[in-house]
């Protein structure tokens, strides 16, 4: 084995002067971050700047480093993205009080997660590229270009925001600040989310309307409430080694692992069929409907089913339109049902249009309280309580879908049972069959 | 045992099994049929929000995606969710998000920063009836356009359409394909009906050991726009030297500037690589009858019934074309003007009040050409369509 010797390099900057204004705390906040990197001694192709929009976005242009370069405040989010997919990438997200206040959620969200980046916010309490709007972190009384008369509104406190929500590491301080290339490594090697809230002078803008100085940066902090230094520090697992960890366990095929379901019966259809089944959300409609589409299947057919239930899921009305057929069929509507079930209120509800579409031709098989239904087709009465035992909610739909394949045959009763016991809940599934063949009998 | 009846008004059969071999058959949905699309594409990285009807797709990839090494994650909205795509797919993963209209809604500066960046992306929009909340668990057909213009600056995505089930296997994997292909955000727009709705399915066993690695390279510019048309492979972060990636106009080594003729040529270049190579995008399944005067034009979940309708019409006698859009945009013009050769009427059936019509109409040039439309939630039935055709 030979050793590879890396000479650290001596600068992560470009040769390129930085475009900030005279006196803007932008500069030295990125030449300690420089410093930072040159002590780290890391490799610029394993570092990603990601910036996203304002003074602060122009950043990554003056770094060696990889950057990422994208939308207002959505620079948590590329970076998550990035560190996920590649957990060996160091990142370092630049962006200012503008993208803190837009992007807000997602500084939270990466908070909680402790996804292992390292954020730096430029804030220099307003919008500096725009013209010297508010921002989430102008104090109280600030003058703005859209606060001529005092900014009412309570500044974001980034760093409480973050260090209540589970951020690894968070501090508070200044571009003047002695130490902040030291702060900057430190936090680079915690392995979660850290958060450095850097304040600096705005002097195009805040600093000119507010006689807003460096002398007075540090009293204005405290006297906001705001206290500089070191605030929150955390050990905790980071989100993109913690998923690996998490996960390295699942393995096997994934959805592709098909079963095909065995066929071991014939059908008597010469024609598509259609079967509607309507009733009351939570009352395993659907998973009736399914079953006998896979009784189906087992016979050699064709099957597709279309369901209908409203977004509360377990209330209200749910209505399945199953369609069995000796060919493949496209996906469409089931205008006039061959057969159709009515097993609640909810389900007698939606069954109008059905009903008034069916000829002498169909069947509608109904529970007793809707007996007095309009219809031009045959109407089968069937009395639940009739049944040797209490039907549960859960079966009712399965019995009378039974009910209806005892009555039309389209396929084996025994295809229907050997769906019904091949899957969850196979004995209440088949003693529904039982019911339900029983209750025509 | 009683007889059915018959002659009755139902679905056409695709094909009658004539065989004796014993059917290998699946009962899926669209939803299963996507995430195995994506998985079998060498989707290894997802990121959603939950949103009625496409939360089946995140459930399942949040199961799925590990088995394959790959990362899925719940993003706090859609727009971190997109974000993080954009992210994951920089560092090398093939990234894929999925939502309904509303989450496209919140896509939309994304999908720009997507189109700039040259990022491949698939995204599926598992339509709903809008606008706003509008029908969380109701069909609709109506981000037809709006996928297509949903972001600043009128740029070129491609949008696919599947029909069926299989299809939206199938188009899934060919979404991966086009994103690889051209760089830039690939639409799959299904529907409610179509990803919930279980159908049986030939087991496909045709995805095995499909190649799915990223053709990138690991040196250089991420960028070049020489000729106008040319696609330069991806980087990724961490291989090889130090690259750039920005959402303002950029030069090849994606540095911001204000330059005209290179702003020009990059902008140019958006376009160029996509609409010069519309041949190896457009996509449609054409099933034409010499002599018809009609033709019914459809995509999505309503060729399901168009389908059924033009068979009827043929049993009955009447001569009658079919065409449907399996790539919505670009617009399949080459294939749309072949099919309007000697036709007179052309019938568009759609679940929104005609809004992919007025691009059949531009291309019809002035054939006659009727809506069949529905906006309340229902499919439009064989026999609206049929009673159009007639």
């Amino acid at each position: 084995m030979s050793a590879i010797t890396i000479t650290p390099i001596a600068t992560f900057r470009t040769d390129d002067p930085y475009p900030f204004c005279p006196g803007c705390g932008h500069g030295p906040i990125l030449d300690r971050l420089n410093e930072a990197m040159i002590k780290l001694e890391l490799d610029p192709t394993k570092v990603v700047i990601v910036s996203d929009i304002g003074c602060s976005g122009l950043s990554d242009q003056y770094f060696v480093t990889s950057a990422f370069h994208g939308l207002h405040g959505r620079s948590t989010t590329y970076a998550t993205g990035i560190k996920l997919a590649n957990p060996d990438l160091e990142v370092v997200v630049i962006m200012g009080d503008g993208g803190t206040g837009i992007g807000g959620t997602h500084l939270i969200s990466a908070a909680r997660r402790n996804i292992g980046i390292t954020v730096i916010v430029m804030n220099n309490l307003n919008f500096g590229m725009t013209g010297g709007q508010h921002s989430t972190t102008t104090p109280e009384g600030g003058i703005t270009s859209t606060t001529p008369f005092g900014n009412l509104e309570h500044p974001l406190d980034i760093c409480a925001t973050v260090g209540v929500n589970g951020a690894a590491y968070v501090y508070r301080g200044s571009s003047f600040d002695s130490d902040l290339a030291d702060r900057f490594a430190a936090a680079m090697m915690k392995p979660g989310f850290a958060l450095l809230d850097v304040w600096d002078l705005c002097t195009a803008y805040y600093v000119r309307s507010n006689k807003f100085t460096r002398a007075g940066m540090e009293e204005s902090m405290r006297s906001w409430g705001m206290e500089p230094g070191l605030l929150y520090e955390r050990e905790a697992a980071e989100y993109s080694a913690g998923y690996r960890l998490a996960h390295a366990a699942i393995t096997g095929s994934p959805v592709a692992g098909a079963h095909p379901i065995p066929v071991g019966f014939t059908h008597a259809l010469d024609r598509p069929m259609s079967l509607v089944v309507a009733g009351s959300a939570g009352g395993k409609v659907r998973s009736a409907s399914r079953l006998v589409a896979l009784g189906g299947i087992r016979s050699g057919l064709w099957a597709a089913q279309r369901d209908d239930y409203p977004v509360t899921v377990k209330s209200g009305h749910s209505v399945s339109e199953l369609w069995i057929a000796p060919g493949e069929m496209p996906l469409t509507a089931v205008t006039r049902p061959d057969v159709l079930a009515i097993i609640s209120s909810d389900g007698y509800g939606k069954a109008g249009p059905y009903l008034g579409a069916m000829t002498s031709d169909d069947l509608v098989l109904t529970i007793p309280e809707h007996s007095d239904l309009e219809t031009q087709a045959r109407v089968a009465v069937l009395d639940p309580k009739s049944a040797e035992s209490r039907i549960p909610k859960t079966s009712m739909g399965l019995v009378y879908l039974s009910a209806a394949l005892a009555i039309t045959n389209p396929y084996p009763l025994d295809a229907l049972r050997e769906a019904a016991g091949a899957g969850s809940f196979a004995e209440a599934n088949l003693a529904a069959v039982e019911t339900g063949v029983a209750l025509v009998e | 045992m009683e007889v059915l009846p018959t002659g009755r008004a139902v679905p056409s059969l695709v094909g009658m099994i004539t065989n004796t071999e014993v059917p290998r058959r699946e009962y899926v949905d669209g939803t299963t049929a996507i995430v195995r699309g994506a998985i079998d594409a060498g989707c290894t990285f997802f990121a959603g929000y939950p949103i009625t009807p496409a939360s089946g797709i995140l459930m399942s990839m949040m199961r799925e995606i590990p088995k394959v090494g790959g990362v899925a994650i719940q993003g706090e909205d859609e727009i971190a969710s997109i974000g993080m795509c954009l992210g994951a797919a920089m560092s090398g993963a093939k990234a894929m998000t999925a939502t309904s209209g509303p989450g496209i809604s919140l896509y939309s500066e994304s999908i720009g920063l997507a189109i700039m960046g040259e990022v491949p992306l698939v995204i599926i929009d598992v339509q709903r009836l809008g606008p706003a909340t509008g029908g969380a668990t109701t069909v609709a057909q109506g981000d037809v356009q709006f996928v297509r213009w949903g972001t600043g600056g009128g740029y070129p995505v491609i949008v696919l359409a599947p029909s069926s089930v299989p299809e939206s296997y199938s188009l899934t994997v060919k979404a991966f394909e086009l994103a690889e292909r051209f760089r830039c955000p690939v639409f799959l727009l299904t529907d409610k009906e179509l990803a919930m709705t279980l159908s049986a399915v030939d087991v496909d066993e045709s995805a095995i050991a499909r190649d799915t690695a990223r053709q990138e390279k690991h040196e250089g510019l991420p960028y070049s726009w020489e000729p106008a048309d040319a696609v330069e492979p991806m980087r990724r972060y961490g291989e090889g030297d130090a690259f750039r990636f920005t959402g303002s106009t950029h030069d090849e080594g994606a540095y911001i500037t204000k330059n005209a003729a290179k702003v020009g040529a990059l902008n140019e270049h958006l376009i160029a690589k996509i609409e010069a190579h519309r041949d190896e995008i457009e996509m449609v399944d054409a099933d034409l009858v010499a002599g018809a005067d009609t033709i019914v034009v459809s995509y999505g979940v309503t060729a399901g019934a168009a389908r059924a309708a033009v068979t009827r019409l043929r049993s009955e006698g009447i001569g009658v074309s079919s065409l449907v859009v399996q790539s919505l945009w670009p617009i399949p013009e080459t294939a749309l003007n072949e099919a309007f050769d000697g036709v007179d009427r052309i019938v568009v059936p759609e679940l929104n009040m005609g809004l992919y019509s007025r691009e059949i109409e531009r291309i019809a040039a002035g054939r006659a050409v009727i809506g069949v439309n529905r906006i309340d939630g229902g499919l439009i039935t064989i026999d609206e369509i049929v009673e159009a055709v007639r």
